[in-house]
């Protein structure tokens, strides 16, 4: 049958496709997938995690990286770092924000106001940083991924991997050398002004290692729960906050998920013994 | 006449049509409503539903005009005398009979907070001007007293006062 | 086949109606008691499936251009806006992508289906037609929305693509030029796309009926492709059909809602979160999935053939890959339909639709190494199929015996 011919002929091909060499990271060396408490059909975000990634975003990178489709009010809306909406007030009235309508340009900010971008133009922004751009953190995680090698990638779409970006930025956080490493391909020459990291495509990144060991002195969360002053923990959960602005909605979106695809199922279970009843008597 | 097996198979036929129709209209209706629900206002529309507002920066005698939900809104530091006047109008004179404490908030007299669109045709009134010493709408000649009420020309309502609170003692929360 | 019009107007309103516009008389004729084959297994149920997906996208992207706005300023910022502000706009936008990969799913097996169970052959020649119609218009519209967010690879995927027609000989550069609004994908090239991008689903929802219309002529193939002989050898569209299409919608719904809400980005690409610039040029620039065997074609063309330069032998091979299909009915002239019945013909096909997978897989590698070679010999066998093969197939293939008819044939598995 051609049954048996097709099925020949798959296998065929996806050794075939194995054994094509794969399209690993041109970055080097191979991102470790992490654990993240978003991944899964069941995934939610820690809003203590959240929580210390902000702190983690504010005291370390806003400095450099703008966050222009965030805004104040998000950090207490349901599915984030659950802020309440006193704090959030009070953090955005912390920030000045551009309004032209404002005497002098520019006011305290409020809850509606987006994050202020730290830089008034991409050229100051460059200037500011040795000709390379910071890029905006606002869908970062999403922006970056990790290309896997067959068959990972075909298993991807069964497991629902979607945290590549937060793997990658994890990565690329711990992924500094004090000097350029053996790892470090044949011929390799560091330029001026640039730091070896493992993960970032070339090798050569403009940012210097921007967390150190007990940089960011963590809030106490109201679950007491005491994590060390890492750059590990310090990455993750600055990654697992970029992610968390890059989506949003994850929760919700994978609560109805879950709730619509068992409907589903159901409904065409019966769909299914509709057919049946009424082709029941037609010889087909 | 149906036998009693012919009877049985029917019902459960029947009932699986009817269950399958019924998830499926459950299904149709949860489907549908998102695609409504889009139209209704967005999360960023919503967070200006409701705007503070410091009144302490506007000196006796003088009007701020501010935005709320996409309308012009008058926050005016009304003096005495304009109070007074206010009060002393007897509510036969008015088109829309309403006090000035109706108008106003206790203990806050001297603010007065009105969407600055004539109630006429919508056109934003002119404030100190007209015979009532209040605003006075170019658009077709209505003229607002010190309380903002409607007093001679073709607007049938008052200035309506929004919603607001003091949340503090200088600052008002609209919405 | 109007003879088959049983129907009576229940009451004096539905007479009026039907002397007037006999749109009851009409659904039920073609909707509910067109004759149709007993036999068709669930490769049927894809036209239906194909119905519902544009549909879908229609409604979400009519949704979507309420709170998108087309300027390169504000595309990206909007489409996040979508996203982040809009009640349900997450999910309404992973419909309308997830949907648009689903819609070629159902397309490709559409098609494939087709060429096994000789679809295209006589009388039905012009629904192929029309179908490969719809195919280009799908595909035309697929391009233009992905501009749309205006990303990374919405811009230099268009780039790339748009640099196409400069390759056309002596007028090449100004059609470019005409086709973007400028020298360069910019704003006049987001705004017409987006107004086209809106137009073309009407119009291919248009062709659909023609399609279907076309269809209610001949009727319906089957698996054994054996036209339909009597009465019993068919049943009534309703409620047979109708169900099985509606059970078949569901279960396609499982795979699509999967991707909505647990990975609506994994079809995507991550360089399309980056906005577009067009002083910065992606690593790899990849089409979506779907575009993917048409553009290893594209490439495949590498080197020069006499007076033809192998950018412009690329488009002729691209444009020639999708513009062949219209004329498949007159390529494969053997008197048989189903693949069925075809031995050869079988490993042929199979062969075929292996090699469309290795075209679309290779679509998505770099053009070095051993992708170009395979890019060569995958695009080659593309062509051979089609110009020697079923030719060839036609002429030399000793068919299995066919079955008198469908009646028949479904009797004969009953007792298998």
């Amino acid at each position: 049958m051609f049954k048996t011919k097709f099925i020949i002929a798959a296998v065929t091909a996806m050794v075939g496709l194995s054994t094509v060499s794969a399209q690993a990271a041109e970055a080097g060396a191979t991102i470790e997938r992490q654990s993240w408490s978003f991944a899964g059909i069941f995934g939610t975000y820690d809003e203590h995690q959240l929580q210390r990634g902000f702190q983690v975003f504010r005291e370390v990178c806003a400095s450099c990286h703008g966050a222009n489709l965030l805004a104040f009010r998000n950090l207490s809306e349901p599915g984030g770092p659950g802020f309440s909406e006193e704090q959030v007030k009070a953090l955005a009235a912390e920030y000045e924000v551009v309004d032209e309508t404002a005497e002098g340009g520019r006011r305290p900010g409020i809850p509606a106001d987006r994050w202020p971008a730290p830089f008034a133009n991409d050229q100051e922004a460059r200037d500011a940083n040795g000709g390379s751009l910071p890029p905006d953190f606002s869908v970062l995680a999403k922006a970056r991924g990790v290309v896997d090698p067959f068959p990972t990638w075909v298993f991807n779409y069964f497991t629902g991997y979607q945290e590549g970006g937060a793997d990658y930025i994890h990565a690329l956080l711990n992924g500094y050398h004090e000097e350029v490493p053996e790892t470090a391909p044949e011929g390799f020459e560091l330029a001026e002004g640039k730091y070896y990291n493992d993960y970032f495509p070339g090798h050569a990144i403009g940012m210097a290692p921007p967390l150190a060991e007990g940089s960011v002195t963590y809030v106490p969360g109201e679950d007491g729960v005491e994590v060390p002053l890492t750059v590990e923990q310090y990455s993750r959960d600055v990654s697992a906050f970029m992610m968390w602005m890059a989506e949003p909605h994850l929760v919700s979106r994978k609560q109805t998920g879950f709730v619509v695809l068992l409907f589903l199922v159901l409904f065409a279970g019966l769909m299914y013994a509709t057919k049946r009843k009424l082709w029941a008597g037609i010889e087909h | 006449m149906a036998t009693q097996a012919e009877h049985s198979s029917t019902n459960r036929r029947d009932f699986l049509f009817v269950a399958t129709g019924a998830v499926g209209a459950v299904g149709a209706a949860a489907v549908v409503w998102p695609l409504i629900n889009q139209l209704n206002p967005d999360a960023s529309t919503l967070a200006l539903a409701s705007i503070e507002f410091d009144v302490a920066a506007i000196p006796e005698g003088q009007s701020v005009t501010i935005t709320w939900r996409g309308l012009p809104v008058f926050v005016r530091h009304r003096t005495a005398a304009e109070i007074e006047e206010a009060r002393a109008v007897p509510l036969s004179e008015l088109k829309d009979p309403q006090t000035d404490a109706e108008r106003t908030k206790e203990g806050h007299e001297q603010w007065l907070v009105m969407i600055a669109n004539c109630t006429h045709l919508g056109c934003i009134p002119v404030g100190e001007s007209g015979d009532f010493d209040g605003w006075f709408c170019p658009c077709h000649g209505s003229h607002y007293d010190s309380a903002g009420r409607i007093r001679r020309g073709p607007a049938p309502t008052n200035l309506v006062v929004p919603p607001y609170e003091f949340v503090s003692d200088t600052l008002i929360q609209i919405g | 086949m109007s003879e088959h019009s049983t129907y009576t107007p229940g009451n004096a309103v539905e007479k009026w109606l039907d002397d007037r516009l006999p749109i009851i008389r009409f659904s039920k004729e073609h909707l509910m008691d067109f004759p149709t084959p007993k036999n068709l297994n669930y490769w049927w149920t894809f036209g239906a499936i194909l119905v519902m997906c544009l549909g879908i996208q229609i409604v979400t992207g009519i949704i979507l251009a309420m709170h998108y706005t087309p300027n390169i300023a504000m595309a990206f910022d909007s489409v996040e806006h979508i996203r982040r502000d809009v009640n349900g706009g997450r999910i309404i936008q992973a419909v309308h992508a997830v949907g648009a990969s689903m819609f070629f799913v159902a397309l490709y097996i559409h098609m494939f289906r087709g060429l096994y169970y000789g679809s295209y052959k006589a009388p039905r020649e012009i629904i192929w037609i029309l179908g490969v119609l719809i195919f280009i218009l799908t595909v035309a519209t697929a391009f233009m929305g992905y501009i749309l967010p205006w990303g990374q690879m919405s811009f230099w995927g268009a780039t790339v693509i748009s640099n196409i027609f400069s390759a056309i000989p002596v007028v090449g550069e100004n059609i470019k030029q005409l086709v973007l609004g400028g020298f360069a994908v910019g704003n006049p090239t987001l705004n017409r796309f987006f107004s086209l991008h809106y137009l073309l689903p009407f119009v291919i929802a248009a062709i659909v009926g023609l399609h279907i219309w076309a269809l209610h002529v001949p009727g319906n193939n089957n698996p054994i492709g054996v036209e339909v002989k009597e009465s019993r050898d068919t049943v009534a569209f309703h409620p047979y059909y109708t169900m099985k299409d509606l059970f078949a919608m569901v279960v396609f719904m499982i795979p699509f809602a999967w991707f909505v809400f647990f990975a609506p980005d994994i079809l995507g690409h991550p360089d399309n979160y980056i906005m577009a610039n067009s002083q910065v040029t992606p690593a790899h620039i990849v089409p979506e999935w779907y575009l993917l065997p048409f553009y290893t074609i594209l490439r495949a063309i590498d080197f020069n053939v006499l007076f033809i330069d192998s950018k412009l032998g690329g488009v002729i091979a691209m444009g020639g890959a999708l513009v062949m299909l219209l004329v498949v009915p007159w390529l494969d002239t053997s008197k048989v339909r189903s693949g069925t019945f075809r031995p050869m013909f079988k490993w042929f096909y199979w062969l075929f639709a292996i090699n469309f997978v290795a075209l679309t897989y290779l679509g998505a590698q770099p053009a070095e190494g051993i992708y170009t070679v395979l890019a060569k010999v995958c695009t080659a066998y593309y062509f051979i199929y089609f110009l020697v093969v079923l030719p060839v197939l036609s002429r030399i293939e000793t068919p299995k015996p066919l079955p008198t008819s469908i009646s028949e044939s479904v009797l004969g598995k009953a007792h298998a």
